[in-house]
C-alpha cells in the first residue's frame, strides 16, 4: 500500500522551546492512525507544522509522494487534505446547510466560474447528503450556532469532508462529546473511512474511542515519537503506560 | 423564506422604486441635487460595506477613492472624454489601486489596518491638492459637463438623478449576486473566521485582496457621478472626512447588511436637511443620536431590526421543539 502521507523529521520549535523534536511517520491509504499523548506533548503543533498553519523549522511533509512543506493551509486542502479542530469552529450564523456548502465550495471550479456560477456551486444536494450521513436533517436550515455541541462537533466533522479529501487530521473529535453522539461519530467515521477510502489521523484523548477506531497508534512525548504499533501493543507498552496511560 | 412573506418583501420593493422614480418628479433642483447625493453616497458606502461589513477588512479611505473617481471624470470629461470611458479609467484604476492597498491587510487588522488606510486617504489628499499640472490644485475644476446618455442629455436635475438612481439599481443588482455567490460566503468566512477558511481552501489572502478592489472599485463609480453632479470639484471634499462620513453611514445603516448602506447614507445625506430647523444645533442632535443608536445598537439600524426578527423566530421554534418533545414523552 502506497503512503498517503510522509513525514520525515519534523521539528519545530518557539524560541527556546522545542516543542517537536524530529517526528518521522507515514499513513498508508485507508488506514485510521491514532495520535495519543500527555498534554502539550506537541501533538496539535505536529498536526500545524503538517496542514501548514505553522512553518516548521526543519523537517519534510510529502503527501501522495509529492512535497508539501511550506504550502499554505487553502492549497494543501484544495489538494485533498482537510482537518477539523480542537475548539468548535464552525460558522455560527450560517445555517447548517450553508456551512457544508462553504466547506466545499473551494473545491467547485475556479474562482471566476464560481462568481457567475449558481449561488450554492452546485453543492446543495452534496450538502444535504452530508447532513443525512451525520443525522443532522432535522437541523439542516438551522443556524450552526444555536445547535448543542455535540451536534455542532458533528458538523464539524462533517465540513471536513465536504471537499472530497483523501486525507483527513481529526483534533480530538470526542472531546466534550456525550456518550450516544460519541457512538454515532465513530460509526460515521469508520463508514466514510470505508465506503470512501478516506485516510485519517486522529488525536483524541478519550482511549476507548482510539483504541475501538483506529488500526494504528502512535504515542507522542515530549515532542518525539515514544512507540508506535497495533492498538493491543500499545495497551500493553510499558513505556506508553509510564508516560501516559497509567498503571 | 415562505411564500407570503416573499410577495410582500417583492410588493415593498416595488413600491419603494416606484416612489423613488414618481416622487422627485415635483421636486425643486435644491431636492432632487440632495437625492442624487444620497444616490451617489450610497453606491460608495455599499463598497465600503462589502470591504468592511462583509469581508471584515476596516478601511478609512473610501472618501480617497471617491475622489479618484470624480478626479478621473472631471480630467477626462472636460477634455472631452465621454464620461462612460471616465468610468472605465475610473473603476480600473480604483480597482488596481485598492488591491495594492489590501496588501497592507493581509499583515495587519483593526486599528493598525484602519491606519494604514488613513495614511493612504491623506496621501490621496495631498496629491490632489499639490499635482496642479493634472488636477489644477485648490483652484479645482469647474464647468464639468453632464453625459448625454443614449441620446437624453441630462443637464438639467430630473434627468441627472434618474442617471444617479439607475446607477445605484445596477451597482445594487451587481453587488446583490456578489453577496449571494459563493464568493459571498466566502467574504464572510474571511470575516468570521479566517484560520477555518484557509482550512476550508478558502484562499483569504485573494479574497482579502478582492474584496478591497471591489469595494474601492465601487468607491470609483460614485466619484464618476460625483464630479457631473456638482460639475465642480476641489480637494476638500475629499479629505479624510468624507472617509469618515462613509464609515459612519456603513455603520449607522448596519454593517454587513445590504440595505444598510441605503439607510445610512440617507441619515448622512438627508438628515441635516431635516434638522436645518434646528440651526447650529444641528451637529450635537445629530451626533448625540449616532451614539444613543451605537449604545442601543452597535449593529447599527438594520442589526434592531435584525435582532427583533431573528427572536421571534428563535421564539417560534422554541414553541416547535416544546411540542414536539412533550409528543415524545407522551408517545409509549
Amino acid at each position: 500500500m502506497t503512503a498517503v502521507l510522509e513525514v520525515t523529521d519534523i521539528r519545530k520549535s518557539f524560541g527556546g522551546i522545542t516543542a517537536v523534536d524530529g517526528v518521522s511517520f507515514d499513513v498508508r491509504e485507508g488506514e485510521i492512525l491514532g495520535l495519543i499523548g500527555p498534554n502539550g506533548c506537541g501533538k496539535s503543533t505536529l498536526f500545524n507544522c503538517i496542514l501548514g498553519q505553522l512553518t516548521p523549522t526543519g523537517g519534510e511533509v510529502k503527501v501522495d509522494g509529492r512535497v508539501v512543506t511550506g504550502l499554505r493551509p487553502s492549497e494543501l486542502n484544495r489538494l485533498g487534505v482537510s482537518r477539523t479542530f480542537q475548539l468548535l469552529q464552525v460558522f455560527p450564523k450560517l445555517s447548517v446547510r450553508e456551512n457544508l456548502i462553504l466547506a466545499g465550495q473551494e473545491h467547485q471550479g475556479s474562482m471566476m466560474s464560481r462568481l457567475f456560477g449558481p449561488s450554492d456551486a452546485g453543492l446543495t444536494k452534496a450538502a444535504d447528503r452530508m447532513i443525512g450521513f451525520f443525522k443532522l436533517d432535522h437541523l439542516a436550515g438551522e443556524a450552526a450556532g444555536s445547535l448543542s455541541y455535540g451536534q455542532q462537533k458533528l458538523l464539524d466533522a462533517a465540513m471536513a469532508f465536504m471537499g472530497g479529501p483523501r486525507l483527513v487530521l481529526l483534533d480530538e473529535p470526542a472531546g466534550g462529546v456525550n456518550l450516544t453522539m460519541l457512538a454515532d461519530l465513530k460509526e460515521r467515521l469508520a463508514a466514510i473511512n470505508r465506503e470512501r477510502r478516506a485516510t485519517f489521523v486522529v488525536i483524541e484523548h478519550n482511549m476507548e474511542f482510539v483504541m475501538s477506531l483506529c488500526s494504528r497508534v502512535m504515542v507522542m512525548a515530549e515532542g518525539r515519537v515514544l512507540a508506535t504499533g497495533r492498538p493491543d501493543q500499545i495497551r500493553d507498552n510499558p513505556a506508553v503506560i509510564e508516560a501516559y496511560l497509567g498503571h | 423564506m415562505n411564500g407570503p412573506r416573499k410577495y410582500l418583501r417583492i410588493a415593498l420593493g416595488i413600491i419603494v422604486i416606484a416612489g423613488l422614480i414618481v416622487v422627485p418628479m415635483n421636486f425643486n433642483r435644491y431636492g432632487l441635487f440632495i437625492l442624487s447625493q444620497w444616490a451617489v453616497m450610497t453606491i460608495a458606502a455599499m463598497g465600503l460595506n462589502l470591504t468592511l461589513g462583509y469581508a471584515g477588512q476596516v478601511s478609512l479611505a473610501q472618501g480617497a477613492f471617491v475622489g479618484i473617481g470624480a478626479y478621473a471624470a472631471a480630467i477626462m470629461t472636460t477634455q472631452g472624454a465621454p464620461l462612460i470611458a471616465a468610468l472605465v479609467v475610473a473603476v480600473v484604476l480604483c480597482f488596481v489601486v485598492g488591491w495594492l492597498l489590501g496588501y497592507p491587510a493581509l499583515r495587519v487588522q483593526h486599528h493598525y489596518l484602519a491606519f494604514v488606510t488613513l495614511a493612504f486617504s491623506t496621501l490621496t489628499f495631498l496629491a490632489f491638492r499639490n499635482e496642479d499640472w493634472l488636477t489644477r490644485g485648490i483652484y479645482g475644476i469647474s464647468n464639468i459637463p453632464r453625459p448625454v446618455i443614449f441620446g437624453f442629455p441630462t443637464n438639467r436635475p430630473l434627468p441627472f438623478y434618474y442617471l444617479c438612481l439607475g446607477s445605484l439599481g445596477i451597482v445594487s443588482v451587481a453587488l446583490w449576486w456578489l453577496i449571494r455567490s459563493p464568493w459571498g460566503r466566502a467574504f464572510l468566512a474571511l470575516r468570521e473566521n479566517p484560520v477555518r477558511a484557509l482550512s476550508l481552501g478558502i484562499d483569504t489572502r485573494r479574497y482579502t485582496l478582492m474584496a478591497f478592489a471591489i469595494g474601492s472599485a465601487l468607491g470609483g463609480v460614485a466619484g464618476t457621478l460625483y464630479a457631473p453632479l456638482t460639475q465642480y470639484i476641489d480637494p476638500v471634499p475629499f479629505n479624510l472626512s468624507l472617509s469618515l462620513d462613509l464609515l459612519m453611514m456603513v455603520i449607522v445603516g448596519g454593517a454587513g447588511f445590504f440595505f444598510g448602506p441605503f439607510l445610512g447614507a440617507m441619515i448622512a445625506v438627508l438628515l441635516p436637511e431635516w434638522l436645518r430647523f434646528t440651526e447650529g444645533y444641528y451637529l450635537m442632535l445629530y451626533a448625540s443620536a449616532v451614539i444613543g443608536l451605537l449604545i442601543f445598537s452597535p449593529t447599527g439600524i438594520l442589526g434592531i431590526l435584525d435582532r427583533l426578527l431573528s427572536e421571534r423566530r428563535t421564539r417560534a421554534a422554541s414553541a416547535l421543539r416544546a411540542v414536539a418533545k412533550s409528543g415524545l414523552e407522551a408517545a409509549p
